[in-house]
């Protein structure tokens, strides 16, 4: 029993924190978000450069060969900065390809991906459905040895810059999709999160050719977004640890009625609130990612259990530390909004907190415990 | 990273859970605290006979000399199985450990072996009347005269001083110090003219507790724990040994609690199905699952950080902090999950369970007080983990 980073991941920690923080200074942050694509090639290549977009891909293809553990790591850096980047869902997309392609769709989508030279992004919830996971409407219809695609993908990240989508169909398959294929038509949609892009994807009489449809079935993609759903609750929780380091400091510093306000229990209390909810939420991030790892089997509870409370902490420690910081905290010119901001679109994005306790309770309620279906 | 037992762990865990399983002496009896008493007397004879009393003290002083993480899986197997407690917890916990760091090999030699044996029951005397959270505060004074000390004051929560031998007691020995200096930590007999113990009544009817009245009761200079004038970071240390003590033990009873929460929603039926079909009752029973994995998730980092440093660290605050609210919580849905059958206590014909979650309702509001209250807790994180300024 060791529950500790190891060196190695200690290191990727550290150069995580270092090239992030050089490069994503509030005035770049706030550039990106008024940008269009809403990040920077020249940033993705360097990531490139250190392996992220492969870390935890096999090696086999490309990638780093580490797992979720570190993946964890590097996601909680990226919320620590607030990288505005689409590691995140290339990363959803090579697992998808990692975990439930053909060796050939690996080859030819899965490689290029995990060497950062082209980028995928999951086209998931159909417009007009409650988005939730699993349950998809649009239907693949059978055209000679493939199938057409007819309808429209919302809530896709980074649509507008990646090269191609994982589309899922009712049937639960997924179905490799070029950006710039006939019938693809990418349109921005508002985000609260001003750090991360989404898009609706329609698509019209879009035709993907046999060797396109990856062979899985639904049920295979679950621990796919499971291991998205720990990376996500990972990003949330660095949210939270910075947000609660920002209210720690503007605590000791801001004086009123002549003493430091941290000095008040009001206001101490709250921020060993933060730390509480920060450490339960690292807790359940690492717990769920040494699953992926090492106990497959305890991946499905854990990764709801952590999903479910790092969605709650991600955008209330954010709050929390607008309230430490007062009106100053409510402006456009400090920081914080951005913060509560992907908090929040975390914690709608891959089942609510409501949903992940749904199924906690369908499996502690269980007379056996047999993880529920997503 | 490993969240697993390593093989040797395994093995370890293994020999508990069956040691366990075969000796265990069922349920407490349900009379007086009497018989209770007498119950866990025997329990720690038999759990002291087969080494399983103090394992984490040395073996030179009849300890196991368990790692720590022996030591946690044998608090949360005996848990999980609700086991008894033994009858001496405070001397195993507390006043061992403090002899073992603190004492001369005289005590040593004195204490030890009948607080393994349940022979001499021990007590703490720390809070006063005037002295709570303020603990330094407190005003008890303990009196030089030859080699002895004169001690007159009061104590007050104190735990089992009905059945004690010894007292932890700490008494101001130097009034013109500043307070957190002029404490001196002794043991003082409790079987002496000049001490009496009292016991107070708690909400749940039962009487753990005492008010203890010292009036110019006499202790010998060789009683005295850590010098004169130590006596505040003696106690600091007993008190960190309390609260890294019993986290695993708690995760257990919090694991076990959990799934009497859940079997009473199954069955209680409500609006034609059950209560654990509600919805909302599923969110809530969902969320203390969670928080109760996030509590031992956070215990096995604490653990792992503590076998690093070898002290543990201020953020074992957040684990007490985090079991009274969860222990509070779980009572709380038990008895809206009752619901107009909540108020039937022990004994009524129709009582939901004989009255245990009613029981439990009760006894989990001293969780938030009892070993540090959770608004102390709180001062604790902020100015020691998060560096926050001091109000005082």
């Amino acid at each position: 029993m060791y529950f500790d980073l190891t060196d190695e991941q200690q290191a990727i920690r550290a150069t995580a924190r270092d090239f992030l923080a050089a490069r994503y200074k509030s005035e770049r942050i706030r550039e990106l978000a008024e940008s269009e694509t809403g990040f920077e090639q020249a940033d993705w290549e360097e990531m490139a450069g250190l392996g992220w977009p492969g870390l935890a891909l096999p090696e086999e293809w490309g990638g780093q060969g580490l797992g979720i553990v570190e993946l964890a790591v590097l996601f909680e850096e990226m919320g620590y900065a607030l990288a505005p980047s689409p590691l995140l869902s290339n990363t959803v997309a090579g697992l998808a390809l990692a975990l439930c392609g053909s060796d050939d769709q690996r080859e030819r989508y899965l490689r290029p991906l995990a060497a950062g030279e082209r980028r995928g992004a999951p086209a998931l919830w159909d417009a007009g459905s409650t988005a939730t996971p699993g349950r998809f409407a649009l239907e693949a219809r059978a055209d000679g040895d493939g199938v057409v695609l007819d309808g429209e993908k919302v809530l896709v990240m980074d649509a507008a810059s990646a090269d191609f989508f994982l589309v899922a169909s009712a049937d639960g398959r997924r179905h490799l999709v070029e950006r710039g294929a006939d019938g693809v038509t990418v349109s921005p949609e508002a985000s609260i999160d001003l750090t991360r892009r989404l898009h609706s994807v329609r698509l019209e009489g879009v035709r993907v050719a046999a060797g396109d449809t990856l062979p899985a079935e639904e049920a295979d993609y679950h621990p796919v977004f499971f291991r998205a759903c720990v990376a996500l609750a990972a990003e949330s929780t660095g949210l939270a640890q910075r947000t609660m380091e920002m209210a720690v400091e503007y605590a000791k510093d801001r004086q009123q009625f002549g003493r430091p306000i941290g000095a008040y229990q009001a206001v101490s209390h709250r921020c060993a609130q933060m730390l509480l909810e920060t450490e339960n939420s690292r807790s359940a991030v690492y717990g769920a990612a040494w699953a992926a790892d090492a106990e497959p089997e305890s991946l499905s509870l854990a990764a709801s259990m952590a999903k479910a409370y790092a969605s709650d902490a991600g955008w209330r420690v954010p709050d929390a530390s607008i309230q430490v910081h007062g009106g100053i905290g409510f402006t456009w010119e400090h920081d914080l909004h951005f913060f509560l901001k992907r908090g929040k679109a975390n914690a709608a994005t891959f089942g609510t907190a409501s949903w992940h306790r749904e199924r906690v309770a369908d499996s502690v309620l269980a007379e056996a415990a047999v993880p529920a279906a997503v | 990273m490993d969240l697993s037992l390593s093989p040797s762990e395994q093995e370890f865990r293994d020999e508990v859970r069956t040691w366990l399983e075969e000796n265990h002496p069922g349920p407490e009896p349900e009379a007086g605290l009497e018989e209770v008493m007498a119950f866990r007397r025997e329990w720690q004879g038999k759990l002291h006979e087969a080494g399983w009393a103090g394992i984490s003290w040395p073996k030179e002083y009849g300890g196991r000399g368990a790692t720590l993480i022996e030591q946690a899986i044998f608090v949360a197997e005996a848990a999980r199985q609700e086991a008894p407690s033994p009858a001496n917890v405070l001397g195993l916990a507390m006043g061992g450990p403090v002899v073992i760091a603190h004492g001369t090999d005289e005590q040593k030699q004195r204490y030890l072996e009948p607080i393994l044996t349940a022979e001499e029951i021990w007590c703490q005397g720390f809070s006063e009347p005037e002295s709570g959270s303020d603990l330094a505060s407190l005003k008890t004074r303990a009196v030089k005269d030859g080699d002895e000390w004169v001690v007159t004051g009061q104590k007050v929560w104190t735990t089992f001083a009905q059945y004690a031998k010894w007292c932890m007691l700490v008494a101001r020995t130097d009034p013109d110090a500043p307070k957190h200096k002029g404490l001196t930590y002794f043991l003082m007999d409790m079987e002496q003219e000049g001490v009496e113990a009292k016991p107070l009544v708690q909400i749940t009817g039962e009487g753990e507790f005492n008010e203890v009245f010292i009036e110019e009761a006499r202790i010998p200079d060789e009683n005295v724990v850590g010098g004169v004038g130590n006596g505040w970071m003696v106690a600091i240390t007993t008190l960190m040994n309390e609260r890294a003590g019993l986290a695993f033990g708690a995760i257990s009873q919090i694991a076990n609690s959990l799934k009497r929460l859940g079997d009473l929603a199954k069955e209680t039926r409500v609006n034609g199905g059950t209560a654990a079909e509600d919805p909302v009752v599923r969110q809530r029973i969902a969320q203390l699952n969670i928080e109760a994995e996030t509590m031992r998730l956070n215990a096995y980092r604490g653990l792992t950080k503590t076998m690093q440093s070898g002290i543990p660290g201020p953020e074992g605050s957040l684990g007490k902090w985090q079991w009274a609210d969860i222990n509070q919580s779980i009572s709380e849905l038990a008895l809206e999950i009752e619901g107009a059958y909540a108020v039937l206590d022990r004994g009524a014909e129709h009582a939901v369970a004989n009255g245990a979650w009613q029981y439990s309702f009760l006894r989990s509001r001293a969780n938030s007080i009892e070993g540090g209250t959770t608004d102390i807790l709180r001062n604790i994180i902020a100015e020691r983990v998060l560096g926050l300024p001091r109000l005082r």
